[in-house]
């Protein structure tokens, strides 16, 4: 496996869904951070097949787990601190989120309608499923 | 103030009260006849509709109020470029209950979140129409004296008839409902309901003949296949004319199951069967007329003998 070597300081975005980084990336908007960042992406996984893996090098504040967490939530951050693993957290899936994702059904209002909040409510905490409060399309991670 | 955008906005509870009230509008509908005077309906249908339309407006009328609205998105500020956020707020101060149809899922429920007056959804694309749903269980109880312990068979375009996604949602809060699933491959329910049943242990089937279905039945509820729905025009061809009810099929039927419709039929029930006593569309769609009576008078608040 490709050697990427370990942090001193920052996260590891681990167990995210093989071709998801980027969509992760984008959203922390990691492109106009300060901080060293570093992609696998198609990584070998024992418990997923493939994976990607995120790893930030520098200070992050300010990022929503439960956010995260509504993207994919299979994944798990681990906090480094001086070299070692100090914090693994496990998102929540948030009731609603709100802005982040978008609704991909053609027929959606949400395609036309001017300045409309895009909102997505939880219906499937088990398999993490999100629905369009509007057409109730479920949202595709693809 | 409540707004319905979806058949599950009402409790069993408000449902039953609901189709009690329309069974006393049914039953004397002169005593209704002044009960709206005064109060404005506003029909706002971004794509037409016909018959949802009239039944809307012959409610308020039989209810003694009045009407107003545009009947298509090209004769509305809609066609100007106006959302329906903007739309909404403006006609709040016209009318005091607007119904609303629009091509977009889920147009309705933006309306509700700008909305001064009660929203009625009207049908938004291939999602919801509850009014639709109300018509169709009040068709059920009234012909059948029950909304429990029915075998539904359900035939046609299960994947993009919202008629037959909302009643399918509204019976499974019944007891001992069955669902016998009727058509081809690709016009199959959704995955997302197909769960939903599973989920909720509510036993069904899905087959895709309905002769070998049709005895075990006690209400059947064809539907159009629906050619403003698909994308490809060669497959609403292949499709569209693959279940045709005719006497032939009605005689295997049991001599009490009733044929339910939404309108508007093309070719999936032959002319022959509209003079069976089992065919009930017609009669459903007069139903409609009389679930919007009630349901504007319950979203208007207005008491029965005003």
């Amino acid at each position: 496996m490709l050697n990427i070597g370990g942090l001193n300081q920052g996260i590891v975005i681990d167990h995210i869904k093989a071709g998801g980084a980027m969509k992760i990336y984008s959203y922390l908007d990691l492109e106009n951070k300060d901080v060293s960042v570093a992609i696998i992406k198609n990584a070998k996984s024992n418990k997923m097949g493939k994976k990607d893996i995120i790893k930030i090098e520098g200070t992050m504040e300010d990022i929503d787990l439960d956010i995260l967490g509504a993207l994919d939530h299979r994944i798990t951050i681990n906090v480094i601190k001086d070299g070692v693993i100090v914090d693994k957290k496990f998102p929540t899936l948030p009731e609603r989120v709100t802005n982040i994702l978008k609704c991909r059904n053609p027929r959606c209002i949400t395609t036309v309608e001017p300045g409309i909040v895009h909102t997505f409510k939880l219906t499937d905490s088990r398999n993490g499923v999100y629905r369009c409060l509007y057409c109730e399309q479920s949202f595709d991670r693809r | 103030m409540k707004h319905i955008i979806s058949p599950t906005d009402l409790t069993v509870s408000e449902l039953n009260e609901l189709l009690e009230l329309s069974e006393e509008i049914i039953t004397a509908p002169k005593r209704f006849a002044q009960v709206c005077q005064g109060k404005k309906l506003a029909t706002l249908f971004y794509e037409p509709s016909t018959r949802t339309r009239l039944s809307f407006e012959a409610a308020m009328l039989n209810l003694g109020g009045s009407i107003l609205g545009f009947s298509s998105a090209d004769s509305s500020s809609a066609a100007k470029g106006e959302s329906v956020a903007d739309t909404i707020r403006v006609i709040s101060s016209y009318a005091d209950i607007c119904a609303i149809r629009h091509p977009k899922e889920g147009a309705p429920l933006v309306a509700s979140h700008f909305s001064s007056i009660p929203v009625i959804n009207a049908g938004d694309g291939g999602h919801n129409h509850p009014t639709q749903t109300f018509t169709d269980l009040l068709t059920i109880k009234n012909l059948k004296g029950r909304l429990n312990n029915l075998c539904v068979g359900f035939c046609g375009d299960l994947k993009f008839g919202r008629t037959v996604h909302s009643l399918i949602h509204a019976l499974t809060r019944y007891e001992g409902i069955k669902f016998v699933l009727i058509s081809p491959e690709e016009l199959r329910i959704p995955n997302y309901i197909r769960e939903e049943l599973i989920a909720a242990n509510i036993p069904f089937e899905e087959v895709r003949s309905l002769d070998d279905v049709i005895a075990g039945l006690d209400i059947l509820y064809m539907t159009r296949v629906q050619k403003e729905r698909f994308f490809n025009e060669e497959d609403y061809i292949r499709l569209k004319d693959i279940y045709i009810l005719d006497h032939k099929k009605m005689a295997n039927a049991n001599k009490d199951m009733l044929v339910l419709h939404p309108l508007p039929r093309v070719n999936e029930i032959a002319p022959e069967v509209d003079d069976d006593p089992r065919a009930v569309y017609f009669k459903q769609a007069e139903f409609g007329v009389y679930v919007r009576m009630a349901l504007i008078m319950k979203l208007l608040e207005v008491e029965k003998d005003a």
